[in-house]
């Protein structure tokens, strides 16, 4: 199992008042396997995201991510495993602004130690930065720049791309494009996606869908 | 919307950012500190420098005095007065007991430019009666053990080292065989031609003490400029940083009806409100660091320049309104930037955290443009310049220029380094480190000036000292040196030493004109000890037997620069005048010095006192010998003393010379310290969006912060390599043109690289304490702060 998560809590304090984001989710991800995450605007998919990639931690919960108990986990083994087993798509502000693309789209493979320079040049291809890899993040538009965060995130081959609205400040048509070519190399790279949508138009095309409420997830049954 | 809820809008910034606030009062009081404690210096000795040349404007009138330097006879006077010459007796000469001149004046015939301080506050029943008082300085009259004590007065009128009296007291007291010289008053018309046997002198216009101090105060001044600037920068970017968070608040205001010039306004208001303030605690601050100081700088002035200030600070209001206003002007200074930004701020513009710390690379081109050009500027002074303005201009276009060019070179270096790193993390540090030169070069042109001025007067310094003590070895070649009380004294002593030494040699002076200004004339008897040791500057063999015989003189390296002599022109002296024959070092004497043979000193000046000499015995003998001595003829212990004492002595007052300028030295480095933590405390704020991708992406916190520290340090010893060439140009310029011009000497440089090395060891200090804060900060950040860059529009 690439993500195993259950009874997951986490709570934040503003001011006096504490707020339970998350109250007992449960959560399995296979290898291969994408899963959209929908909810409300401030119901916690992101607080959820963040705690699966290592980046906070749960109060409470089991979570294993590619073999790594995330509760347990040290500073240096949950940094270890963002460098080697995740690839993060987020909303905004993905790139290292004093490294142009070629650097940015790279840097993570090479902290990994994994870089291989035909799949990255592949990925150029594929997400049309042919042009732009010698310019720097600030003179890239809104949208390039999340090709370049898809990139990278999956230049490394890392086992599990999690990714935060990767679209969402994005015009509805390169939006698209841009899903399209994310769901495309995470299925060529056979990584397991988690991806945080509000759109259900986007939510269907991939594996399965939960819905974050009140703290806790709700299997969406496709439609069809 | 009433603008007094706008104000306090604005100033409650300042309550949830108590440490920006903090940070803006050092920054401010620091710079107003260092600049009013260095302008309390320089006040306090101009006032007793004026008060000198009020209370007794001897100095600056025209005086007769015979030929042959010997004293003017009373008759002598008598006949003159009689024949309608306006001259006023005048007796001086050490008050025997004391460190103090005694001026003895007669009141009646006095002109009327030497008028004493205030007539009132003499009383004149006392001062003129037969034994009448002494007046002395304030706090003198406890020091002061006079034989056969005479009335003593204290008076705050006088400048300290003074004393007078009533010349017929004088006389009495100073055993003096004559009238020291006549007074004439200024532009007085002589109603006959100058008698032969007598000589006039003017004083030159601009040899009075506060012109010859000018230099040495003007030095300070420099050092309290440089240190207001470095905490200008502090300043500066508090100020840019405190703007650029209220952006917010002031769109909001603009959106409520507040126009753009109002808003400008009430921030000026806001600044006016927290400089004066700031201006209160450095005048506060300035005040310790003068009073610290100024015995240092008392001490100087006396050992360079012969100048006295007293050592205790007074109180000046002008000072005080003075710190308070370069403190609002310095605000001003260092707010006009973000104030015009303001003015021009589109009400729609979005906050942009790194905007304005972030400087288009063309203004960085166009600012080392300047740079350079004042650094060219720099060398046409440095090899065409003459004088002390061109030396003082020289040293600030060369650190002018270099602070401008520093970001380019920076720039340069971490693009270099970036480009021979291999690992992905190491050239990401680099490329980092080139983004931060921006906000940080401010604070990094200011480490860079404090370094270099470190470097620069420290080498001077060192330089000197080892100058100083390798000419104190060669001037003090005679292992004893003796002062006898009387002629008769002196010679018994010389009788009863004559079999117990090598050679007596005597140390005798007289005191002339020479060019126009005051000089001192001494006698050399020829001898191997002056042979072999003497500091000769210029000169060739022959020119001891030249001396010996009388056809010739050595002058000092002040008098032969000052003069713009040259070997073999002549020196007027009475009777006669002599070619120059050499010129030799003669450090710390303010005044121009001749040496002639002993014979030809007594032959041209036949009455002057005959009582020191040096004595060369076995080096083993000469502490039983100078015992001996004191013992035989009761001598008081400074009577007798030997060389290693002089030395200590003299380097005790070489050392106290220049612990002013190493304090300065040492307040500018630390200010400069204070302005790299304050705008690496405004960086990271904004480091967050640069350094949350990186973590995300498998960095530790702790990595990063480290990083972070390291890059700090990094900066400080990139700009360490480049300040110290500088600092040796810096020190050359000192030494080959403001000392040669200030002083009248040059030196040799040497360097000192044990002196770079410590000079590293608290450079990194400094940047260690400065990155540490920040460091901690971010190893302890939240993970939510960092994770705020992703999910928030900004
Ligand atoms: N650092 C924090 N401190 C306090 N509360 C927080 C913090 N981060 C998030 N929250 C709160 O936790 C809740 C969930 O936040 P989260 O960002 O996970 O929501 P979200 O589902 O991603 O919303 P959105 O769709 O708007 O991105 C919100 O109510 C938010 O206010
Ligand atoms: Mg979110």
């Amino acid at each position: 199992m690439l993500l195993l998560a259950s009874g997951l809590t986490k709570t934040y304090r503003t001011g006096d008042e504490l707020v339970r984001v998350l109250d007992g989710v449960d959560l399995t991800l296979k290898a291969g396997e994408s899963l959209a995450l929908t909810g409300e605007s401030g119901s916690g998919k992101s607080t959820l995201l963040h705690l699966v990639a290592g980046l906070d931690s749960p109060d409470a919960g089991r979570l294993v991510v590619a073999g790594t108990d995330m509760v347990q986990a040290t500073d240096v083994q949950r940094a270890a495993l963002r460098r080697d087993a995740v690839g993060l798509v987020f909303q905004q502000f993905n790139l290292i602004p004093s490294l142009d693309i070629a650097a940015n789209m790279a840097f993570q493979a090479r902290l990994a130690g994994r870089l291989d320079l035909g799949w990255l040049e592949e990925l150029v291809q594929a997400l049309g930065l042919q042009g732009l890899i010698h310019r720097y993040p600030e003179q890239l538009s809104g949208g390039q720049q999340q090709r370049v965060a898809i990139g990278r995130a999956l230049a490394g081959r890392p086992r599990l791309v999690l990714a935060d609205e990767p679209t969402g400040n994005l015009d509805e048509a390169t939006g698209d494009a841009v899903m399209a070519l994310l769901l495309q190399l995470v299925a060529q790279a056979g990584a397991g996606l988690l991806m945080v949508t509000h759109s259900p138009r986007l939510a269907a095309r991939l594996d399965r869908r939960v819905h974050l409420a009140a703290g806790r997830l709700h299997t969406v049954e496709p439609l069809a | 919307m009433r603008p007094a809820v706008g104000l306090l809008a604005l100033l409650s910034h300042w309550r949830r950012h108590p440490f920006q606030l903090a940070m803006l009062l050092v920054g401010l009081s620091l710079a107003t500190a260092l600049w009013s404690g260095v302008q309390a210096i320089n006040a306090e000795a101009r006032a007793s420098y004026d008060r000198a040349a009020n209370v007794l404007g001897l100095d600056g009138l025209p005086r007769l005095t015979m030929v042959d330097g010997s004293a003017v006879p009373l008759a002598r006077y008598g006949d003159l007065r009689r024949a309608g010459w306006p001259v006023s007796p005048v007796i001086e000469g050490p008050l025997p007991g004391s460190d103090l001149r005694l001026i003895g004046i007669d009141l009646l015939t006095l002109p009327t430019e030497a008028r004493l301080m205030d007539p009132a506050a003499l009383d004149l029943q006392g001062f003129v009666a037969v034994g009448g008082e002494v007046l002395v300085p304030a706090g003198a009259a406890a020091r002061l053990r006079l034989p056969d004590q005479p009335r003593l007065r204290e008076t705050a009128d006088l400048p300290p080292g003074i004393a007078l009296a009533d010349i017929a007291q004088a006389e009495r007291i100073l055993a003096a065989p004559g009238l020291s010289y006549l007074l004439l008053s200024r532009d007085a018309a002589l109603p006959a031609d100058l008698p032969a046997d007598l000589v006039l002198a003017r004083p030159a216009a601009g040899e009075d003490i506060a012109r010859l101090t000018d230099s040495f105060h003007l030095n300070l001044t420099a050092f309290g400029l440089l240190s207001f600037a470095v905490g200008l920068f502090i300043v500066y970017s508090t100020i840019g940083l405190a703007f650029e968070q209220r952006r917010g608040v002031f769109r909001t205001l603009r959106a409520l009806g507040l126009s753009a010039a109002a808003l400008t306004g009430l921030l000026l208001a806001e600044l006016l409100l927290l400089s004066p303030a700031a201006g209160v605690i450095g005048v506060g601050l300035g005040y310790l660091v003068a009073a610290v100081l100024l015995p240092d700088v008392a001490a100087t002035l006396r050992g360079l320049y012969g100048a006295e200030v007293p050592g205790t600070l007074g109180f000046r209001p002008a000072w005080w309104l003075g710190g308070l206003a370069i403190s609002v002007a310095g605000t001003l200074m260092a707010a006009a930037q973000s104030l015009w930004r303001l003015w021009h701020l589109p009400l729609l513009a979005t906050a942009q955290p790194r905007a304005w710390a972030h400087q288009a690379a063309s203004g960085v081109r166009w600012q080392a443009g300047v740079g350079a050009g004042l650094l060219a500027l720099a060398c046409g002074l440095g090899l065409w310049g003459v004088g002390l303005w061109a030396g003082f201009g020289l040293l600030a276009a060369l650190l002018l220029g270099a602070a401008l060019i520093l970001p380019l070179i920076l720039h340069a270096l971490t693009f270099c380094a970036g480009r021979l790193a291999r690992g992905v993390l190491a050239q990401w540090f680099w490329a980092d480190t080139r983004q931060q030169l921006p906000g940080l070069s401010l604070a990094l042109m200011a480490l860079m000036l404090a370094l270099s001025a470190n470097v620069g007067v420290g080498t001077m310094v060192g330089s000197f000292r080892l100058t100083f003590t390798g000419w104190l070895d060669q001037r003090l070649a005679s292992e004893l040196y003796v002062t006898a009380r009387s002629a008769e004294e002196a010679a018994e002593l010389t009788a009863w030493l004559a079999p117990r030494t090598t050679v007596i040699l005597p140390i005798w002076s007289a005191e002339t004109m020479i060019e126009g200004q005051p000089a001192e004339v001494y006698g050399m008897t020829d001898h191997a000890t002056y042979r072999d040791n003497w500091p000769i500057l210029l000169g060739a063999a022959e020119m001891w037997d030249r001396l010996a015989a009388g056809q010739a003189v050595l002058l000092n390296e002040q008098l032969y620069r000052r003069g713009g002599l040259a070997l073999g022109d002549l020196v007027d002296l009475p009777g006669g005048a002599l070619p120059v024959a050499g010129v030799y070092s003669d450090y710390g004497n303010p005044r121009p010095q001749v040496i002639v043979a002993t014979d030809l000193l007594v032959a041209r000046f036949p009455d002057i006192p005959r009582l020191r000499f040096a004595l060369r015995v076995d080096p083993a003998q000469s502490a039983a010998l100078a015992q001996e001595m004191r013992a035989v003829f009761d001598l008081p212990e400074a009577a007798v003393l030997d060389n290693t004492r002089v030395k200590a002595m003299s380097l005790q007052v070489f050392e106290r010379t220049f612990a002013v300028t190493g304090a300065l030295n040492v307040l500018t480095l630390s200010v400069a310290g204070v302005a790299i933590f304050a705008s690496l405390m405004t960086l990271s704020g904004m480091r967050v969006v640069q350094l949350a991708p990186v973590w995300a992406l498998g960095l530790t916190k702790g990595r990063l912060a480290a990083l972070d520290f390291a890059r700090t340090l990094v900066l400080a010893v990139l700009t360490l390599v480049i300040a110290l060439p500088l600092g040796l140009v810096l020190a050359w310029a000192l030494l080959a043109v403001v000392n040669v011009a200030a002083f009248g000497w040059r030196l040799p440089m040497a360097v000192f690289p044990a002196d770079w090395l410590a000079l590293a060891g608290f450079t990194l200090l400094a940047a260690s304490l400065a990155a540490l804060g920040p460091w901690r900060r971010l190893a302890r950040m939240a993970p939510a702060n960092l994770l705020r860059v992703f999910s928030h529009a900004r």
